[in-house]
């Protein structure tokens, strides 16, 4: 466990004041504080330091514990014990004991002044907890539950038809427990929808490639596509080029927590030319091109 | 609007030991919107999150409410170039 110099955290000398603690906190608050970096790990985790920091800095009986015993906090209960014994005194020492644990605080901080935090009763909101659920696209497609373990609890959640890659869900009260009565913290999910092999999404619409048999193309035909919601038959107009582009209307994506509605599913057909063919195939090909 | 979906301001101020007069402010200045039933103050459920974000800015990290506004804005860029961000991400994956 490393010593922290919460001096240096803060930019403040050991002479500083409490006004300046509360200047230098304050500033460098404003600079890392989680609200005004949304969705930055480094901005969190800083602010977390500044923040534990600043609960030493500026409570003047953990401040004083720090500054004496300082990279020697870990023999400050052996310390105060020579102390105590040297002075004959019963008195107990005052301690700082109590109060929940915070898991925002360093192992350092919870060694120190185990993991209390005394004098102001501020109340706390809890921590916004965060994690990731993966999906595959045919997952995304339906509306589903499902069981997340968040912190040693199971919350099961929906998850409705149409959420994207990266999109991010905010489910209420679900994060940390609030400190002195203060509200509990949110959990935020990111999903990430992985690609399918063969169809793309770009927003609620669908895009695939088709390949053609030669004589479908030039002759026309009905072929059978996979989509996500199943196979459809699909109507193929004689001379059909290479490239050419359907769109199925409603066969796409549905859209997120508007249910019945779906994007479009753009296919562009490719058209794949015979190999190994017959002589009597490459013959008919050249009668073919000497006609045109 | 459904009875339930609302706080009592009164309520809510009491609970956070906030004055009533900083969300009339905040009113003012276009941050929140305060539904008014029989001259009693109320907030949409939907706006405490937002509100308490407010109340983080001003009670804790002393930002006054010219700088809340600015913020707000600033974020809500933030939040939309984030969106944007990821749209154009899975933009990108249509063409790897």
């Amino acid at each position: 466990m490393a010593f922290i110099d919460y001096y240096k955290i803060l930019g403040i000398d050991k002479t500083a004041t409490p006004k300046d603690v509360k200047n230098a906190y304050r500033k460098l608050a404003r600079k890392y504080h989680p609200d005004l970096n949304p969705n930055n790990q480094d901005a969190k985790a800083n602010f977390q330091q500044i923040n534990e920091a600043n609960e030493v800095l500026s409570d003047p009986e953990k401040r004083k514990k720090y500054d004496q015993y300082g990279k020697d906090w870990e023999h400050a209960d052996d310390f105060e014990r020579q102390k105590q014994q040297s002075q004959s005194s019963g008195q107990r020492e005052s301690g700082f004991s109590g109060g929940s644990s915070q898991s925002d605080f360093s192992d350092f901080f919870e060694s120190m002044f185990g993991g209390a935090r005394s004098g102001r009763q501020t109340k706390y909101r809890g921590e916004d907890y965060t994690t990731e659920i993966h999906l595959e696209l045919i997952d995304a497609y339906k509306t589903h539950k499902q069981t997340l373990s968040v912190n040693g609890n199971n919350i099961r959640i929906t998850i409705p038809a149409g959420v994207e890659n990266g999109q991010i869900i905010k489910i209420a009260g679900h994060g940390g427990p609030g400190v002195n009565g203060g509200p509990g913290g949110d959990l935020y999910i990111t999903f990430t929808v992985a690609n399918h092999p063969t169809i793309k999404r770009l927003g609620n619409n669908l895009y695939c490639h088709v390949e053609l048999d030669l004589y479908t193309a030039v002759l026309g035909g009905e072929i059978t596509v996979d989509t996500l919601d199943g196979k459809v038959k699909l109507k193929v107009k004689p001379e059909t080029q290479q490239g050419t582009k359907v769109n199925l209307k409603g066969k796409g994506f549905p859209v997120y927590k508007n249910e019945g509605q779906f994007g479009d599913l753009q296919i562009t057909y490719t058209v794949r030319i015979p190999t190994n063919l017959t002589e009597k195939q490459k013959q008919l090909f050249e009668e073919l091109a000497k006609s045109r | 609007m459904q009875a339930e979906y609302l706080i009592a301001i009164d309520e809510f101020c009491a609970k956070h030991d906030i004055e009533v007069s900083f969300i009339s402010s905040l009113e003012e200045t276009g941050l929140i919107e305060i539904t008014k039933i029989e001259e009693t103050g109320f907030i949409q459920v939907d706006q405490i999150q937002q509100l308490e974000k407010f109340i983080r800015f001003y009670y804790e990290l002393d930002i006054n409410l010219e700088g809340i506004e600015t913020i707000s804005h600033l974020l809500n860029r933030v939040h939309d170039l984030q969106e944007e961000i990821i749209e154009l991400r899975n933009k990108l994956d249509l063409y790897e």
